[in-house]
């Protein structure tokens, strides 16, 4: 066992845990952080979108110093159907602002920029070391947790458990159950290089501008799913997700979906001669508020992913991790600082902030959105697409057909597939869920 | 959009930095004779199409090319059909970007 006795553990390098425990250290707690990773960030997959609001609560200087691409100036949202898509794109000068509010990232540059200020706070940083359990005293309560390295039991007042959707301490624990193959989804994802001044032509970006789409639709062959390409400065993220029990029930494969997507006549020539560098894997929450496990107990918090905390409607995965982070740190600073026990009694501040936070609210608001898509999803992902798009078609080639026939037909394509109950029901459950 | 090419993953996965620890598969099969339906959507669902069948129908795993998403943990480790754990410290895939 090692002798040294520290305040905190944390498990994970990723956006909760570097959060947690940069807020510790601050805090003047004497942190012990485990990466299992050769570096922080070599195990960490995302898109990545980074908001800034709740970066600059952690490093107030992060915009002069962190490893960023470019700010978003630009949103996409593309309904497709196989042979073209109808967009919503909202793009203003007003993202142009001094203090933008969102960046692509690369998670892995990124995560070891900010572990660099976990460390500079003055935490331990304890890389290539995987934790294999918890340690519990003879009443249950976590006192610490056993490592893969030799002597590797190591103990502490309380545990933060950020070790990602995948996470296995807390599962193994008895804390939470694993997450269901309908409660998360297996994005895929290729690095495609290109030059930026090609990047910025395909584009329209100048400078570090950034673009983003996200698209739904027919590329995911009916299951609940959506494809993301989004632009970094000398390469494109692009890949696609979708349920675990989507995949598990139609047979389809990730990689195929991910061909298929990149085939798109949308998104091919986005991507044409480029080099890709990397292939990924990542499973993401998504099951939603209805899904989050408990948070706290006797000497342990869970934050971050591993806590399911993701709002998939908004795509802010990293944003609740890091703010869960930063809020349980600071409630177990206070009982720090009080002189009280880690119990789950003094804990329980953790969850009561994280309640009062954007951060349930959020997700409190759209709790019936992932059963609905995941239970309607052929019309949300197939019907629907196919429908619009050739409405869209419809609409704007001129052929000599009168105007009215065409509206009429539209109309008609639509109560064929869906009947008027159908459409009316499917309007009324999706405007229940969303308010 | 039907006429679909085999997409080849090993080509993906050469792009990917890796560290393998030779003797120690951090995901192992509870051996059988007839596959579960859990195990066969492995053969599928896996991005990195770890599992393959062999000649006599059985469900096989080479953990050299895992992503390490758990996809595999998520489907088919509450069965017993699999054991999952985390690569031993600085050991599986190396995440150049992530």
């Amino acid at each position: 066992m090692i002798e040294e006795r520290f305040d905190a553990i944390v498990v994970g390098a990723g956006m909760a845990g570097n959060a947690a425990a940069l807020t510790m250290a601050k805090h003047g707690m004497k942190v012990l952080q485990l990466e299992r990773g050769e570096y922080p960030g070599s195990k960490n997959v995302q898109g990545a979108i980074l908001y800034a609001d709740m970066m600059e609560k952690l490093v107030p200087e992060f915009r002069e110093e962190a490893p960023l691409e470019r700010h978003l100036i630009e949103q996409r949202f593309w309904m497709m159907d196989d042979r073209s898509h109808v967009g919503m794109h909202f793009r203003s000068e007003d993202f142009n602002e001094e203090r933008p509010n969102r960046y692509t990232i690369i998670r892995a540059q990124f995560d070891k920029w900010f572990s660099s200020k976990v460390r500079e706070a003055g935490a331990t940083v304890l890389c290539e070391t995987t934790v294999t359990e918890l340690v519990r005293d003879d009443r249950g309560r976590v006192i610490g947790v056993r490592t893969d390295r030799r002597d590797g039991e190591i103990h502490a007042d309380v545990v933060v458990l950020a070790e990602g959707v995948n996470g296995l301490l807390g599962t193994r624990a008895g804390l939470r159950d694993r997450p269901a193959p309908d409660s998360v989804a297996l994005a895929v994802k290729e690095m495609h290089f290109l030059p930026r001044e090609t990047i910025e032509a395909r584009f329209n970006l100048k400078g570090d501008e950034g673009v983003v789409i996200e698209a739904a639709g027919t590329i995911s062959r009916g299951m609940t799913g959506m494809g993301f390409i989004y632009a970094n400065k000398e390469c494109i993220s692009l890949g696609i997700g979708c349920l675990v029990t989507d995949f598990q029930r139609t047979g389809q494969t990730p990689y195929g979906l991910l061909d298929q997507f990149k085939r798109h006549p949308s998104v091919s020539p986005l991507i044409a001669g480029s080099e890709v560098k990397e292939y990924s894997a990542h499973l993401i929450p998504e099951g939603g508020y209805k899904s989050i496990p408990q948070l706290y107990g006797e000497g342990w918090v869970v934050v971050g992913d591993a806590a399911q905390l993701n709002n998939a409607i908004h795509r802010e995965g990293s944003n609740l991790a890091m703010t869960s982070g930063r809020i349980a740190a600071e409630a177990i600073s206070l009982v720090k600082a009080r002189g009280e026990p880690m119990n789950a009694t003094n804990l329980s501040i953790y969850k009561k902030r994280l309640d009062d936070s954007f951060v349930i609210k959020d997700l409190k608001k759209y709790k019936d959105l992932p059963p609905l898509m995941h239970t309607h999803s052929q019309n949300f992902f197939l019907t629907y697409p196919q429908l619009i798009s050739k409405a869209m078609q419809n609409f704007v080639r001129i052929d000599g057909t009168p105007k009215a026939e065409k509206e009429k037909a539209t109309l008609q394509s639509f109560v064929k597939a869906r009947s008027w109950t159908g459409l009316l029901g499917d309007v009324y459950r999706f405007a229940r869920a969303w308010r | 959009m039907n006429v679909e090419a085999p997409v080849r993953v090993e080509d993906k996965l050469y792009y990917n930095r890796y560290v393998v620890d030779v003797g120690h598969p951090h995901v192992k099969i509870r051996p059988h004779t007839t596959p579960s339906p859990q195990l066969l959507a492995l053969l599928k669902a896996c991005p990195a199409r770890c599992y393959e069948l062999n000649d006599d129908g059985q469900v096989e795993i080479t953990v050299d090319g895992c992503i390490e998403c758990g996809t595999c943990r998520v489907i088919a480790e509450s069965t017993g059909d699999i054991q999952w754990s985390h690569p031993r410290g600085g050991y599986g895939v190396l995440f150049k970007f992530g």
